[in-house]
């Protein structure tokens, strides 16, 4: 653990790149203070790499008119709703065919194919099966979600201690109480050492949805921005999104400390 | 011995292993052992013997290839419903706390959530770990995570244990006391005890009876000695008195040729 004084200086440090990085684009995108050093037009950096006072300027306006809000709810939704229900179906598919090997034997070459096929190509598909309002985003987020889930249950299950197993066996647990007791919990740690990486993959399943065709949602003010050459708000509706996945993450990080108590962790000692 | 059935009868009991590619490998033949209600047997041998082997067979977990197992007269099929089972590495549920850990093996059984806590925790108390409910097993050191799967096992009171060299793990001082610990929760109500060791001074002071087997492949019984040192025993006392070292040196001297057997065999591998 580094002194309370050098993480300071630490934090300052990433302050200052911060600021260095957004003086450079302010002074690099303006068209009055630098002459135009590889466009024709002094304006032209700025039409294509936008203008961080403006960015700013434009995600202020977002939030103090409030009109962001129905947006980021409708992501927020179709987020949540694909982590759920992809992280259900995972769980379910990884236990049974974890537990199952002549059904694990059949489904494993589907199931390999299915997870290397770039399934980000599905949301064509999934909008016109499903349509252009949330359940196409949601669509693509489960199929994004489900194989982290899956395989991390899978392993999980298969990577039980024997001795666990069979201790639990020998003090009385049957197959119920065998998956309730000692099954699930074992694969749950695997799927919360997971959740980082589902609950970002749902969050892209989202927005990238939203991206391809919508009428509602963070993706669709992007992508709204960009057909108007809005490159200003482009740059504010990535802003928002990243800012938002920090949020999410920050969110997992809160969840997993209060669900993983039983798991070790590195430096601790509390061992008496 | 007495004329009641045995706790535990393995009878002629031989155990192959065949492994995938077509090997086998016996690594019991031709065993019988009996162990009396209410008594406690070591078995010892050199490492790689097959002891832990005979005990999984005594517990279900393994089925003979050939012979039969009997527990109090009736024929094993399945696991043990009398025995309970003390692992040499760590069985604990990682996710279940020290007191959830010793209730589990109740509530498998249907008992009541709060009723199997309440006991429990006199449990752990018996077992030295009173205040230590709440900690989940990384928490605890090796000897405490012994202790919990201590009291884990003996809350069902089983009529039959089965100990797998369950402090092999633990440091002398700690082991001493836990011995000691068995000892005392053993003489409470005298249950079967089946002790596997590979370290003869702690099979010595903690039985009645230790049997030797030779070394593995087809390792087999080839002595029994009745350990006659009075009880109650202190352990890390008994070591001193010339009874014990009359024992010992005469276990040694049938054990020794095995365990040379054994090394040279490893040698070789």
């Amino acid at each position: 653990m580094p002194s309370n004084s050098s993480s300071r200086s630490l934090r300052l440090w990433q302050l200052g790149l911060f600021l260095g990085f957004l003086l450079f684009w302010y002074v690099a995108t303006s068209p009055t203070l630098l002459p135009p050093l590889y466009f024709d037009d002094p304006n032209k950096a700025a039409f294509f790499f936008g203008e961080p006072l403006k960015v700013f300027e434009r995600t202020w306006d977002w939030f103090t008119s409030g009109t962001i809000y129905a947006h980021l709810w409708v992501t927020l939704l179709e987020t949540l709703l694909a982590f759920i229900i992809g992280t259900a179906f995972g769980l379910g598919m990884g236990l049974w065919l974890a537990l199952a090997p002549t059904a694990s034997a059949l489904f494993d070459p589907y199931i390999k194919a299915l997870n290397s096929m770039p399934r980000v190509i599905l949301a064509p598909i999934f909008a016109v099966w499903f349509g252009l309002d949330i359940a196409s985003k949601v669509a693509l987020g489960v199929t994004l979600v489900f194989f982290i889930v899956f395989f991390n249950v899978y392993q999980g299950v298969r990577e039980v201690s024997f001795t666990v197993v069979a201790n639990a066996r020998i003090l009385g647990a049957s197959d119920r109480q065998l998956l309730r007791h000692v099954y699930v919990p074992s694969a749950m740690s695997w799927v919360f050492a997971s959740l980082h990486n589902s609950v970002g993959l749902a969050f892209v399943g989202a927005v990238v949805g939203e991206y391809l065709g919508s009428s509602r949602g963070v993706g669709y003010l992007i992508l709204q921005a960009e057909g108007t050459f809005d490159i200003n708000a482009v740059f504010a509706g990535i802003l928002v999104l990243t800012a938002f996945a920090l949020l999410l993450d920050w969110v997992v990080t809160l969840a997993e400390r209060r669900l993983l108590v039983w798991q070790p962790r590195g430096g601790e000692t509390e061992k008496i | 011995m007495s004329a009641a059935v045995p706790a535990l009868a393995l009878e002629q009991v031989t155990i192959t292993f065949v492994s995938p590619d077509g090997g086998r490998y016996t690594a019991v033949r031709d065993t019988t052992l009996r162990v009396e209600p209410g008594e406690f047997v070591s078995v010892v041998g050199p490492t790689g013997c097959g002891k832990s082997t005979l005990l999984n067979v005594a517990v279900g977990l393994l089925q003979p290839s050939a012979g039969s197992v009997q527990v109090f007269g009736s024929p094993l099929t399945g696991l043990n419903p009398k025995a309970g089972y003390l692992f040499q590495t760590e069985a604990l549920m990682p996710w279940r706390t020290a007191r959830a850990n010793v209730a589990a093996g109740l509530e498998f059984r249907g008992v009541e959530r709060a009723e199997a806590s309440k006991r429990a925790d006199e449990w752990l108390q018996r077992v030295g770990l009173r205040g230590f409910g709440e900690r989940y097993p990384h928490q605890l050191s090796g000897g405490m995570r012994k202790r919990v799967a201590l009291a884990q096992t003996l809350i069902l009171e089983p009529q039959l244990i089965l100990m797998d060299e369950p402090f092999s793990a633990l440091d002398i001082q700690t082991r001493q006391l836990m011995e000691n610990q068995l000892l005392e929760l053993w003489s409470a109500n005298r249950k079967s005890v089946v002790f596997i060791t590979h370290d003869l001074e702690e099979a010595i002071s903690l039985s009645d009876r230790v049997v030797v087997l030779s070394a593995g492949p087809a390792s087999h019984p080839i002595g029994e000695f009745p350990i006659d040192l009075p009880r109650p025993r202190d352990v890390a006392e008994i070591r001193l008195t010339p009874r014990f070292i009359e024992l010992h040196t005469l276990i040694w001297r049938a054990m020794k040729q095995e365990v040379l057997k054994s090394y040279a065999q490893q040698q070789l591998q």
